[in-house]
């Protein structure tokens, strides 16, 4: 279906990553959110605020992280699509909900608006060191979907995928900017509502009292049916059976929680995005993501420019990885370089794909700034050799 | 001014810096806005310290004709230097044929080579307008009086649009007062150092 025009903000604007993100999460239709601002992460939830009463949304500012996620996972299961928005520190505390809303099913979206670390770190400064906290963050085995924003537009133009991916999948997702695109200001373009393709909320057909919540038939997402709408049932963290019911037995935990990991690795092919270019006859492939994939661009040119066959493959979905292509492209190129704010997070999984057919050659950067583009250059040269 | 600034199809960087509080990020907000109106593109980036005022503060604008892919600007065209430690910083970075543009009152540039531009925007900001926080509007209007990075109606535009509007009025004539002094140097800056 199209988009709500009373979210959307048509025309061309001069916003920074955080407000082009709130505009985005309008868009996409989501009327609740519930935050405990913190910085860089607070001009995204500033918006909402202020423009959520023209289009009958609702902003809670929670007591704390842990009841800014409880509470987005409470308010989706109105029907509602719900956000929550924090950074570094808020998202450790969001683990055990964001563990809570994959195994009730729940769509929402947390925006995680990356600093320094650990603990309080850079409050103010840019890092990219959460992502394996992303993936692997709560506790159990679980399949999460993640995405990584280059610029305000694309802070925008994601978020109305993130939004559409919760509902299909009915799994939190991920939203894992950072401080850099979240504080950067530039052209933002805010397409007309109609433009906007939305995927609502597919309440179940099956009447109440023939209603189980867990019962997939055959397929990967179970059908929902919203708090309110005259259907009784149960939904837990405890391993449930298609009833909602707790089960605990062997048996109902493979069942329960293989469907959880199946319904995301499956449909992977149709999750995993991002960008490809001059990848044929390179000898380097530069694999890169958020804020890092542009300054990355910047370090491939000064290598083009030395002669040296380089492709780029920037991550616009993180999680799950594209494993595939990752591990095609290893048998025909010499080597990986992945620069990331972090100290060797994601280049552990090209690593993985690669399966020593290629090497990966880590460019790492504590956090507080981004690159100099003549490191990652001189990390393509090296790789070359 | 220069043949630099009159090509648009190049990109300009410009760097504003000072301490938290003064409306550096502000600053560069209206600047990056106004190159859009402006129909070009424009980029700002920023970074503060915790603190809400008093820790160095500096934000950076590219405005250019086309497409911006560098965030790191490789020299600066541009400085504006509303603090010693910000000047100290980042006056290597300045682009031999680049523009220092600073507050006279905070800034002493010593014996620099490069084309400098000093004015008391602090000062004229308390005492022609009773308030010092307007400091920022005036020495964005005396660099784009000076460089043309941007057009005056574009950053009245921006302006008015970023400051809170009971005190629409004051900003605009304290971006004129600026802009009228920046434009007058703009054909001698290189021997005006004030």
């Amino acid at each position: 279906m199209k988009a709500d025009p009373a979210g959307v903000l048509t025309g061309a604007h001069y916003l920074d990553g955080d407000f082009a993100c709130g505009e985005g999460a309008m868009a996409a239709g989501c009327r609740f959110t519930a935050g405990y601002p913190i910085t860089p992460s607070t001009e995204v939830v500033e918006r909402i605020a202020r423009r959520f009463p023209t289009m009958g949304g609702l902003f809670i500012q929670m007591e704390d992280e842990m009841a800014s996620m409880a509470a987005i996972v409470g308010a989706s299961w109105t029907g509602t699509k719900t956000l929550t928005v924090t950074s570094g520190p808020g998202f450790s505390l969001m683990m055990e909900n964001i563990g809570l809303a994959v195994m009730m099913e729940t769509p929402c979206v947390v925006v995680n608006v990356q600093r320094g670390g650990p603990s309080t770190g850079l409050p103010t400064m840019t890092g990219q060191a959460d992502m394996m906290q992303a993936r692997w963050g709560s506790h159990g085995d679980y399949e999460i979907i993640a995405l990584s924003p280059q610029s305000p537009q694309e802070a925008f133009d994601l978020m109305i995928d993130a939004f559409n991916l919760a509902e299909l999948y009915r799994v939190p997702v991920l939203f894992m900017m950072d401080e850099c695109v979240g504080h950067m200001t530039e052209k933002v373009v805010i397409p007309p509502a109609e433009e906007i393709e939305i995927v609502p909320r597919t309440l179940t057909s099956v009447p109440p009292g023939e209603y189980w919540p867990y019962h997939v038939n055959g397929k990967y997402v179970p059908e929902f049916a919203r708090a309110g709408d005259g259907y009784r049932f149960h939904t837990t963290g405890l391993t449930h059976d298609e009833r909602g019911y707790p089960d605990m037995s062997a048996e109902c935990q493979e069942k329960c929680v293989h469907r959880l990991l199946e319904k995301i690795k499956n449909n992977a092919d149709k999750i995993v995005r991002f960008d490809e270019e001059q990848t044929d006859g390179a000898d380097v492939v530069v694999v890169s993501y958020g804020i890092t994939a542009r300054v990355a661009r910047m370090g491939v040119d000064l290598a083009r420019k030395k002669g040296l066959k380089v492709g780029i493959i920037r991550l616009i979905v993180v999680w799950p990885f594209p494993e595939k292509r990752i591990r095609e492209l290893a048998g025909n190129i010499k080597a990986f370089v992945v620069p990331e704010i972090n100290y060797g997070q994601m280049v552990l999984e090209v690593e993985r794909c690669a399966a020593g057919q290629a090497s990966a050659i880590c460019v790492p950067h504590g956090g507080g700034g981004v690159h100099d583009p003549n490191d990652i250059c001189e990390a393509i040269v090296r790789a070359a050799k | 001014m220069s043949d630099a600034f009159a090509d648009k199809t190049r990109s300009t960087n410009i760097r504003l810096a000072g301490f938290g509080g003064q409306g550096i990020v502000m600053a560069g907000y209206v600047l990056g806005h106004a190159g859009i109106l402006d129909g070009g593109n424009a980029l700002q980036t920023q970074s503060y310290g915790s603190e809400s005022r008093g820790g160095a503060c500096k934000s950076d604008v590219i405005i250019s004709e086309g497409e911006i892919l560098d965030l790191v600007p490789p020299g600066l065209d541009v400085l504006v230097a509303m603090s010693q430690p910000a000047l100290d910083k980042y006056l290597p970075n300045l682009k031999e044929d680049g523009i220092l543009v600073y507050d006279s009152d905070l800034v002493k540039p010593g014996d620099c080579t490069i084309r400098a531009l000093g004015l008391p925007a602090t000062d004229i900001a308390e005492k022609t307008f009773g308030r010092e926080v307007v400091a920022n509007v005036i020495m964005v209007g005396c660099m784009a009086g000076l460089t043309g990075v941007a057009s005056r109606n574009s950053l009245r535009a921006a302006i008015s649009e970023s400051v809170p509007p009971k005190t629409v009025d004051m900003n605009l004539a304290a971006f004129e007062e600026g802009f009228n002094r920046g434009a007058k140097q703009g054909r001698n800056a290189r021997e005006d150092k004030e």
